[in-house]
């Protein structure tokens, strides 16, 4: 630990490198966590566009304006960019500009290997993208790839899409490990596990998540690789393999990756409704309990994603139950949030708007998730619009609107502006109405039986499909606001003050805004209790 | 310093042991599949006689599918018969290579109700090798089987199902490698 705050003693008296090597060769944390964020935002806009490709394209029935294979690409890579190059990009961003802040740390504890796994991560997307300019065009399977779709009968591009998954989950566990490390070892003197701000605790958490299942995924692609190129039989029934088992070992990273992509989001959001709520957070030690019992169940419930594969009656009832076992904690969470606005001095300025919806909204889409928990009942609403509603409501107002609030909450601490209050209002008002019109609806139709991953639906399903594209571009076009926001806050803003918002606690806070290149070189003096949350 | 080594060497075995046990789900299915009988996998083949040919009747369907793209003619004798649980029955099968280049087939079994599967014994059967045909050629294979009169009481009836894999392209490969 002393020589990571060595090597950085050499450049204590100047900033960061000018032009583009700065970027490319920084090691700074804060350097890093913009580089990740910025990468996620464009991604945000490239998935976007090609969530405007499937809602013009389902906008009337028929055939309109895509060929259904390119259709099938465009469901397939929406699906692969948004989880893996949008959420858990923004994600890591988040984590590199705020745990050294929120710790007192001079930086990340493995500087050079956190700017290796943020630079492989635009090589990673570049292949995959590459594919649309291939032979055979880009996947086409869907985001969750099930054998034999993405081995037998997979256009020759699956190789690079292979490789290109092997390298995000590389970057995904170097950034865990990293996080990890920083956490366990480099935390001021005196903040104590139980003192850590929320955000830390959750950040901490899905670290391990990432580490025990982002390798298990590798090793799926591995099976596949090998499965197509070297005669291996892993998922081929012809050879005395077994298609269902890919389904097994994708969901057993597939489901902890759920809450991968949403445990960092209730610690920002612990943040933020506390902040504006000016309490303390509400329950401090069982939001640290409940999520780590979210964390251990999502390693006993993969099988709901597959009821109807043809299980034991015995292992639907075990993953029926322990699946709903998870909305106890979920529960503890929610609860522990309107307890903490409970009584509090609330004002609504964007974050805390994003941060209320976020839990308004997120419960809705925890709440279909409780009914796909019933074994039988999954029957009727798999592979429906009920499932793309549910994991859309979890995903889009739910991790999306965490990072979005974040970005409102943390923006004037990292540029030193504050961002147009109005326009930012516009902007939450814009994507609450339209994300709304957006997916509420699909809980209709995919009750009605409307099925999923299809360019085309039943004459029944034609209103309500219009409706969802209209919402859809509206909050398309919403999210080029919040562009414009953040660029206007970072050109014309205000200067903003170190404390920024009035009832915010925490490390970050003390720091000037922006805060200098370097910070907590030397580690502050904690008082028992001031770091917290 | 040494604590963050020290975090980042157990880390990293994490990973390493993770990737592992990714590839240690493979054969983990497998026992957990024979245990519960899930997805109807059949194992063998099993050398049991049974002293008390029991008097229980049971249905047994004999279904053939042909995999996506699978030329070949194939099909059972007959599509059903009643057997007596105990008891040795013979049922034989067709395989004709209706195209004009040599091919290798590999048939894989699956018995439905799942958790009838661990009680279908089978002790002799085309689906514990290739089947090598020339074009045109056609051969009938016999399946030899007994119910275990261990067969739950709740069960009066079994379908055995076969699906025929090409596997000329995968033998191939694996041949080139060799």
């Amino acid at each position: 630990m002393s020589a990571v705050i060595e090597g950085h003693h050499d450049d204590h008296h100047h900033g960061p490198a000018k032009g583009i090597t700065r970027w490319l060769y920084t090691t700074n944390h804060k350097d890093i966590g913009s580089l990740y964020l910025w990468f996620s935002f464009i991604m945000l806009f490239i998935g976007g566009a090609m969530a405007m490709v499937i809602r013009a394209e389902l906008f009337e029935p028929g055939s309109q304006i895509v060929s259904p294979e390119f259709y099938n690409q465009m469901v397939t890579n929406h699906g692969l960019i948004m989880v893996f190059g949008v959420i858990m990009p923004a994600f890591v961003g988040l984590a590199n500009w705020l745990i050294p802040m929120q710790i007192g740390a001079p930086d990340m504890a493995l500087p050079r290997l956190n700017n290796l796994s943020f630079w492989i991560l635009p090589a990673a997307f570049g292949v995959l993208l590459a594919t649309f300019f291939m032979e055979g065009g880009a996947p086409n399977f869907g985001w969750t790839f099930y054998a034999p779709l993405s081995t037998e009968y997979a256009p020759p591009t699956v190789t690079y899409f292979i490789f290109a998954v092997h390298i995000m989950g590389a970057s995904s566990i170097m950034g865990s490990i990293n996080v990890i490390t920083t956490i366990l070892n480099m935390r001021a003197p005196g903040m104590t596990l139980m003192k850590m701000p929320l955000f830390v605790w959750s950040w901490l958490i899905t670290a391990y998540l990432l580490i025990a299942v982002m390798p298990v995924l590798a090793g799926a692609v591995t099976m596949m690789l090998m499965d197509i190129h070297f005669g291996t039989s892993f998922f081929k029934a012809g050879g005395g393999g077994d298609p269902v088992l890919f389904q097994h070992i994708f969901w057993f990273f597939g489901h902890p990756e759920v809450y991968i992509m949403i445990l960092p989001a209730f610690g920002i959001v612990s943040h933020i409704i506390e902040t504006f709520s000016r309490k303390p957070i509400f329950g401090y030690d069982s939001m640290v309990y409940a999520i780590a019992s979210i964390a251990l169940l999502s390693f006993v419930v993969w099988a709901h994603h597959m009821f109807t594969v043809g299980m034991p009656i015995a292992g639907e009832l075990f993953f029926m139950y322990s699946t709903m076992l998870i909305a106890i904690p979920t529960g503890v969470k929610v609860f522990n949030w309107l307890s903490t606005m409970f009584k509090g001095s609330l004002t609504f300025e964007t974050p805390m708007l994003f941060a209320i919806a976020f839990v308004a909204l997120f419960t809705i889409g925890g709440l279909s998730g409780l009914m796909l928990a019933i074994a039988p009942a999954d029957f009727q609403y798999h592979d429906t619009y009920f499932v793309v509603a549910h994991f859309h409501y979890v995903l889009v107002p739910g991790a999306l609107f965490s990072i979005i609030a974040a970005v409102y909450y943390w923006l004037p601490k990292w540029t030193g502006y504050m961002y147009d209050e109005f326009m930012g209002k516009t902007h939450f008002w814009l994507s609450f109405v339209s994300v709304n019109l957006t997916f509420f609806p699909m809980h209709f139709v995919g009750l009605a039986g409307m099925p999923r991953r299809i360019p085309d639906y039943a004459m029944q399903f034609a209103d309500y499909n219009m409706i969802v594209s209209v919402g859809a571009f509206l909050f398309g076009l919403s999210q080029l606001l919040f562009l414009y926001v953040v660029l206007k806050a970072i050109f014309y803003g205000k200067k903003a003050t170190g404390q920024v918002w009035e009832g915010a606690q925490g490390l970050e806070w003390t720091l000037d805004s922006p805060p200098a290149y370097h910070t907590f070189e030397t580690p502050p003096n904690l008082e028992a209790g001031e770091a917290k949350g | 310093m040494s604590s963050i080594k020290k975090s980042v060497s157990k880390l990293f075995l994490a990973t390493v042991g993770m990737f592992l046990f990714g590839f240690a789900l493979v054969p983990i299915y497998d026992v957990f599949c024979e245990i519960t009988g899930l997805n109807g996998k059949v194992t063998g083949p099993t050398f049991s006689e049974y002293e008390d040919i029991g008097n229980r009747e049971i249905k047994i369907t004999f279904t053939t599918t042909n995999n996506n793209g699978m030329p070949w003619f194939f099909d059972s004798d007959r599509s059903q018969m009643k057997v007596k649980t105990g008891e040795q029955n013979l049922m034989s099968y067709v395989f004709t290579n209706t195209t004009d280049k040599p091919m290798i087939a590999q048939a894989i079994p699956s018995v439905s109700p799942g958790k009838g599967a661990q009680y279908f014994h089978k002790t002799e059967c085309f689906c514990f090798e290739q089947q090598y045909l020339e074009p045109g050629e056609s051969i009938s294979i016999p399946l030899k089987f007994v119910i275990d009169p261990d067969l739950p009481a709740d069960i009066s009836s079994l379908a055995l199902g076969y699906t025929l894999f090409d596997i000329t392209k995968d033998q191939m490969t694996k041949q080139a490698s060799n």
